[in-house]
């Protein structure tokens, strides 16, 4: 079934996965999937709560599939959200986290294995580009949107947490994640496939 | 758009906001095409974020845990929805969902390899054929040999769903033919081979006709060559 879905894009995945396609669904998870896992795996920690993330954002996008809008997100960043949304809905019941410090997990080499050569070696890419992104803003807005993104924690938390006004929270995240698009936006289409081995 | 504002949209993007204040951001997304526009590219860089997390693959099992728990809702069928039950008599609703996946998967990736007008023509005929599936009107008849049904409204527009056909050998092809009187009409071809085939047929189907399917050579023929393999009961 694959070979006759390989070629679409996901947004074409995702309109017919709103017609009850279950291949499609499956080439959507074979795409996404392990990005999806990553994220919340990193905001939960632990694999079981990562699992139900993931499989509770892939049943929403088979629910829901007939109510995206392509012009309002490309389908990858729908999916990423649902899947990111519930990870962070599982974070803030799990009293676990509340403990950890406020540094973050030593990022783990990921092995994807459904990916093809070409797949990995953008992965490996886009996470450089990015850790890079991160590591160009000042420390106090780093530090809220990894915190917020990453770990879960909500504004309000995050002020408490860190002893800090609401607004100042507020104020960081918005000139971090504005500071990022930038950068990102710079950095885009840089990257070009190694066609020697 | 005023600072506040894009802090509120930036904190939704990033999924940092309390749930009472997730209702404010949506209800300002829901009539602000400039908000949207925001969290659009926001969101792109959130994206980029998850892509920059790096964590552990998953297990292979959540895959199957997630393709079966899909299967067991089959109820997204979006327009079928409402219309469900009313399938039910025709194929089940299971069995529905499956024969208009396989249906919109077989015709799709068919019509992507083929001129803009047979695109066109799959489209037209996949609409069709899923049409037709969805009304309520159309009457099921049984087959006399074959596993399957044929789907007929009373305009004599039909199609043929057949249960695990195997694929046509190397060099042929199926051929579907309608029987009203002596003389078979042909009315379309398919190669077979999916769980569930569900063939639109190119002729009218009036009352008391019978719809047939040969194994022919490539391109099909102008008349039968071979025993039926499916023969549909009288309309």
């Amino acid at each position: 079934m694959r070979k006759h879905l390989a070629h679409l894009s996901e947004e074409a995945l995702v309109a017919l996965v709103a017609r009850g396609d279950e291949a499609a669904l499956a080439e959507l998870y074979d795409r996404v999937g392990g990005i999806a896992y990553g994220i919340a795996f990193r905001v939960l920690r632990d694999d079981r709560l990562a699992e139900d993330a993931v499989q509770e954002g892939f049943l929403a996008v088979w629910r829901s599939a007939a109510t995206y809008r392509a012009e309002r997100a490309q389908a990858r960043t729908w999916i990423v959200t649902l899947v990111h949304r519930r990870a962070v809905d599982l974070v803030r019941r799990e009293e676990r986290r509340r403990a950890d410090p406020l540094e973050l997990v030593q990022r783990q080499e990921s092995a994807d294995p459904a990916g093809s050569a070409e797949d990995e070696a953008w992965l490996g890419f886009e996470r450089e580009r990015v850790q890079q992104a991160l590591r160009l803003l000042p420390d106090a807005q780093r530090e809220a949107i990894e915190l917020s993104y990453y770990g879960g924690y909500s504004q309000s938390e995050l002020a408490e947490r860190l002893g800090l006004p609401l607004g100042t929270i507020k104020s960081r995240m918005f000139a971090g994640l504005a500071r990022l698009r930038e950068v990102l936006d710079e950095a885009e289409g840089s990257w070009t496939p190694r066609l020697s081995s | 758009m005023d600072t506040e504002t894009l802090e509120l949209i930036a904190a939704y993007a990033l999924d940092a906001l309390d749930v009472d204040e997730r209702g404010r951001a949506e209800e300002l997304l829901s009539h602000s095409e400039e908000a949207r526009a925001e969290l659009r590219a926001f969101s792109d860089v959130t994206t980029a974020l998850a892509v920059g997390a790096s964590g552990p693959a998953p297990r292979p099992e959540l895959r199957d845990r997630i393709l079966s728990a899909a299967r067991a809702e089959p109820s997204n069928v979006v327009s079928l929805e409402s219309r469900r039950s009313r399938l039910a008599p025709v194929l089940g609703a299971v069995a529905a969902v499956a024969a208009v996946a396989a249906l919109a998967v077989g015709l799709w990736g068919s019509s992507l390899s083929s001129e803009l007008d047979d695109t066109r023509t799959a489209l037209e005929r996949e609409r069709a054929a899923v049409a037709l599936l969805a009304d309520p009107d159309a009457r099921t008849v049984a087959l006399k040999s074959g596993e399957g049904r044929l789907v007929v409204d009373d305009a004599g527009e039909a199609v043929l769903v057949l249960d695990a056909i195997a694929a046509a050998p190397e060099g042929k092809t199926y051929e579907v033919w309608v029987l009203d009187g002596n003389r078979p009409v042909r009315a379309g071809l398919f190669d077979g081979g999916r769980d569930r085939e569900v063939v639109p047929v190119d002729e009218s189907v009036g009352a008391g006709a019978v719809v047939l399917v040969t194994v022919e050579r490539d391109g099909g023929v102008d008349a039968p060559t071979s025993p039926p393999v499916v023969a549909s009961q009288p309309v």
